[in-house]
C-alpha cells in the first residue's frame, strides 16, 4: 500500500473549481463562504484528484531529468509501445496510450477544508477481463484510495476503474 | 440551499449546461490543476500519432467535475454523501455538456435523510457521456 502526504491550499481549490467550470463562490470567497452552511471554503465534490500532484511516484506526471512519453522533436520522447524491449518496459510508457479511466466512485465522510493535512493510502482492489466491441479486449483494474485528516479520520474513500484497451476506441 | 424532503418527489429533475464548446484550453487547465498530465489529453501529436486517436479528448475527470458542480448547485455544498461516474464515451473539443440529476429514492438512514439521484450527462448529439448515481443529505 502506497501512502503519501496531500496538503490542501485554497489556491488549490480554486484552480481545480475553474478547471471543471464551476464558478461556485464557495470555492474561492472565503467571505461568503463564512456565511454558509459548511462555514468555510471546502473542496468541490472531485477535488481530491488534484492528489496526483503531491503523488511522488505519479506516471502521468513529466519526472525532471528522465524523458517523457508525449511528443517533443518526435511524436513520443520514449520508444514506441512495439518497439520497447520487453525487459525494461516500464508501465508508463508500454501501456498509457490504450489505459482509460472506466469509472470513480466517491464516498463523502466529511468535506476538505484549506489547511487539511490529509494522507492519501491506496490499494488494489479487483480486476477482470471483458470483451468490448469497440476497444477490443478491455482490462479493468480497481484502485482504492483512502484520504484520511490528521486524526487519522476517514475524509473520502474513492474507488476507480482503470480499464487497457487492446485497441483505440472506436467512436461509433 | 438544501433540498427539503417535503417538497421532494422521485422523478424531479435538476439540469443544467456544464460545458459549452469545450475548449482544448480548458482541457490543460484541468491537465494542470489536477496534475493529471496524460497527453492523450493535451497533446495532439501524441494522441494522433501514438495512440491512434483523432485529436485530445478531454479527461473523463473533467466532465465528472463539471457534472458535479451540476449536484452541489441543486443539492448544496457539503451535502453529497456519495457520487460515482461511469465514463461512457469520449468528450472532445467542441463538445457541449448537459449534466441531469432525477431523484430515484428518498431514504432514511442513520437519522439522516438522504435523497438518491440518477446521474446522466449527455454531449450535444443526446449521446451519454457519463452515467452514474448521486446521493445527498436533504432537509426535513
Amino acid at each position: 500500500m502506497a501512502e503519501f502526504k496531500f496538503p490542501v491550499d485554497a489556491s488549490q481549490i480554486m484552480l481545480f473549481a475553474r478547471a471543471v467550470g464551476d464558478n461556485n463562490a464557495i470555492y474561492h470567497d472565503s467571505k461568503y463562504a463564512s456565511g454558509t452552511e459548511v462555514k468555510g471554503i471546502v473542496a468541490p465534490p472531485t477535488f481530491v484528484q488534484a492528489c496526483a500532484q503531491y503523488d511522488p511516484k505519479f506516471p502521468l506526471r513529466p519526472t525532471i531529468g528522465e524523458p517523457w512519453f508525449g511528443s517533443g522533436k518526435e511524436a513520443t520522447g520514449t520508444p514506441k509501445p512495439k518497439e520497447q524491449p520487453k525487459e525494461n518496459s516500464e508501465k508508463k510508457s508500454s501501456d498509457s496510450a490504450r489505459m482509460l479511466h472506466a469509472e470513480q466512485q466517491y464516498i463523502y465522510h466529511k468535506p476538505i477544508r484549506p489547511g487539511d493535512d490529509l494522507t492519501v493510502s491506496t490499494k488494489r482492489g479487483k480486476s477482470w477481463e471483458k470483451e468490448g466491441r469497440r476497444g477490443g479486449t478491455m482490462s479493468f483494474s480497481e484502485t482504492i484510495t483512502e484520504f484520511r485528516d490528521a486524526k487519522g479520520e476517514l475524509v473520502v474513500t474513492a474507488t476507480s476503474v482503470g480499464v487497457t484497451t487492446g485497441k483505440a476506441v472506436s467512436q461509433d | 440551499m438544501a433540498l427539503h424532503a417535503s417538497t421532494l418527489k422521485i422523478g424531479d429533475t435538476h439540469e443544467e449546461l456544464v460545458a459549452e464548446n469545450l475548449s482544448r484550453t480548458q482541457i490543460v487547465q484541468y491537465a494542470g490543476a489536477s496534475g493529471d498530465y496524460m497527453p492523450l489529453h493535451t497533446d495532439e501529436v501524441y494522441a494522433r500519432e501514438i495512440a491512434g486517436y483523432p485529436g485530445v479528448f478531454a479527461h473523463g475527470m473533467l466532465s465528472m467535475g463539471a457534472t458535479g458542480a451540476m449536484l452541489t448547485n441543486w443539492v448544496g455544498d457539503g451535502r453529497l454523501t456519495q457520487y460515482s461516474a461511469r465514463f461512457t464515451r469520449q468528450v472532445w473539443p467542441g463538445d457541449d455538456l448537459l449534466a441531469k440529476a432525477t431523484i430515484t429514492n428518498i431514504i432514511e438512514e442513520n437519522g439522516e435523510t438522504l435523497a438518491e439521484m440518477d446521474v446522466l450527462t449527455t454531449n450535444q448529439d443526446g449521446q451519454s457521456v457519463i452515467s452514474g448515481k448521486a446521493t445527498a443529505r436533504i432537509d426535513t
